[in-house]
């Protein structure tokens, strides 16, 4: 596969959330990618130390624009520099396109269960961005976890009016005053209306902290999903 | 033996792994000797990065392989065992 | 074994003088892992010392607790760059496990529960650098830094401490561990930056 270390700069960036940002980087010679791939990202320091880190795509392939989902966390090597240090204009490395299993290939038909906590919907984003600028007919359906109201990623692309597109907001701590739920985690309540509309062979797209997607994973094969059809990404 | 520890999953090797395999790996089949749960590369429980990076089955915990990046060098070992195979890389 | 002034290191030495080449100073108790966390109940707990005639001696959790213990404060060096200062500890000196062994070994592999490996020189352990500890900063040692018991050997990079330690296997050659059988240096010492292999 032999992929290659390209510059890439930092054209915009944009607060999606208190501490999670959309940075769009223009990376020339980028090849290209699919909904729900990740890539590489490499820092290197004055003295030559590196770090390299994977971070989500969060939109289609563009040309040579790239755009990533990052969430800052606290007292981390990487994504706060990332967030909120890097200027502007300054380059860092990236290779890829990476990962061939967490994929959406936008080639059936059928209808596709998508479930996000926090920022594990910045792949999921990238499907649903493809699905809707290829006018596929697959339906999505987004069970999509946060703390509260002001953790939601992609307000516009996801609350947009969409009929194949249906959305479905899991508050875990403090949700708003129309909430037709208490807070608190994923129940299997939360993904039986989603998932009685899938077919057999929909395929399940969970993304999110590793307790999280243990969880929902162990959920969604207990409503009778076949495990094979349950596709995870986990991240620290 | 509960898991208390974070780990990642085999999505994230794929970076690691471009750098000595001609092919994507994260679709490869795998079966543990273990076990013998079966599933993608990309399922695998990962533990790291530093100080290198440890694949286990999701089910048992048996290793399926563990790499190390070092300057120009990629160490792997596929398998329980300490037997490493050493690749030069371009840095 | 009694020691004497637990803790004291005298007037205050710069911190560069206690800050291995490349290493950075943290407060933080980073936990770097390689697997699920064992979780080992003192009551099944015990270690074993097999010299390579095959001659095993063995001490159950409460038997460990009935030997001399000591109170020891180590700098902590990671691999992985960062170092910790002034870390509290409780346990017992490596010498009385290994004390009048009948044995030409010069080299040991520690195993720990959950597989983990990691050679060092005998020599290494002896002399009251080395511990099996229990206790961390007055609380008995957690499970994920290695708790009920690991090696504390802090004059060498951390992943020769070994978390869960479970038997010490004396060999008369030199079996690289869990990292030193990936690029990991056979010895690891902080001060002479001995990381990798070629080091």
């Amino acid at each position: 596969m032999r992929t290659v270390w390209r510059t890439a700069r930092l054209a915009e960036r944009h607060a999606q959330t208190r501490s999670g940002r959309s940075l769009v980087f223009t990376v020339p010679g980028w090849p290209g990618h699919l909904p729900g791939q990740h890539l590489d990202v490499r820092l290197t320091a004055d003295d030559g130390y590196q770090a390299v880190r994977s971070y989500s795509l969060a939109a289609p392939a563009d040309g040579d624009r790239v755009e990533l989902g990052v969430q800052a966390v606290p007292g981390g090597e990487v994504s706060p520099y990332l967030a909120d240090e890097l200027p502007v204009g300054a380059a860092v490395e990236m290779r890829g396109p990476l990962g061939n299993w967490f994929v959406w290939s936008g080639a059936g038909d059928e209808p596709v269960l998508l479930v996000a906590g926090g920022s594990g919907v910045v792949p999921l984003a990238s499907m649903v961005r493809a699905r809707r600028a290829t006018g596929s007919p697959s339906a999505f359906h987004l069970l999509y976890s946060v703390r509260g109201p002001d953790e939601l990623w992609y307000r516009e692309d996801l609350l947009h009016e969409d009929p194949l597109l249906d959305v479905r907001i899991v508050y875990t701590r403090r949700s708003p005053q129309e909430a037709d739920r208490e807070p608190g985690r994923v129940l299997p309540a939360d993904l039986r209306a989603p998932t009685a509309r899938l077919e057999p062979a929909s395929p399940a797209y969970v993304c999110g902290p590793t307790g999280f997607v243990e969880s929902v994973a162990d959920l969604l094969v207990g409503l009778g999903r076949d495990p094979a059809t349950v596709r995870t990404e986990r991240f620290g | 033996m509960a898991d208390t520890s974070d780990h990642l999953d085999g999505n994230c090797l794929a970076g690691p792994l471009s750098e000595i395999l001609a092919l994507e790996p994260t679709t490869a089949w795998w079966r543990c000797p273990q076990c013998a749960r079966s599933g993608p590369l990309a399922g695998l429980h990962v533990y790291g990065p530093e100080p290198g990076l440890t694949a286990r089955c999701p089910g048992c915990a048996y290793i399926a392989l563990r790499l190390v990046r070092q300057g120009e060098h990629v160490w792997l070992t596929v398998g329980g065992g300490t037997g490493a195979f050493r690749f030069r890389v371009t840095p | 074994m009694t020691s004497f002034s637990p803790g004291f290191r005298g007037r205050a030495r710069p911190l560069a003088d206690r800050l291995p080449p490349g290493q950075y100073p943290t407060e933080a108790f980073p936990v770097l892992s390689t697997g699920p966390t064992p979780h080992v109940p003192t009551a099944a707990w015990d270690l074993t010392v097999t010299t390579e005639h095959g001659e095993t001696r063995r001490w159950t959790w409460d038997g460990m607790m009935e030997l001399p213990q000591q109170d020891t404060v180590q700098d902590l060096h990671c691999v992985t760059r960062w170092s910790r200062f002034d870390t509290r500890w409780r346990g017992v000196p490596l010498d009385v496990f290994l004390e009048d062994l009948e044995t030409a070994a010069e080299h040991v592999v520690v195993e720990s529960h959950g597989g983990y490996t990691t050679n060092l020189p005998l020599a290494d352990l002896l002399g009251g650098r080395a511990w099996i500890a229990h206790t961390y900063d007055g609380h008995p040692l957690a499970p994920e830094h290695g708790g009920p018991a690991r090696l504390l050997v802090p004059h060498l990079y951390l992943w020769k401490s070994a978390k869960w330690v479970r038997a010490l296997r004396l060999t008369t050659t030199n079996e690289p561990g869990f990292w030193e059988s990936v690029g990991y240096h056979d010895y690891g010492d902080p001060w002479r930056e001995q990381r990798t292999w070629g080091d």
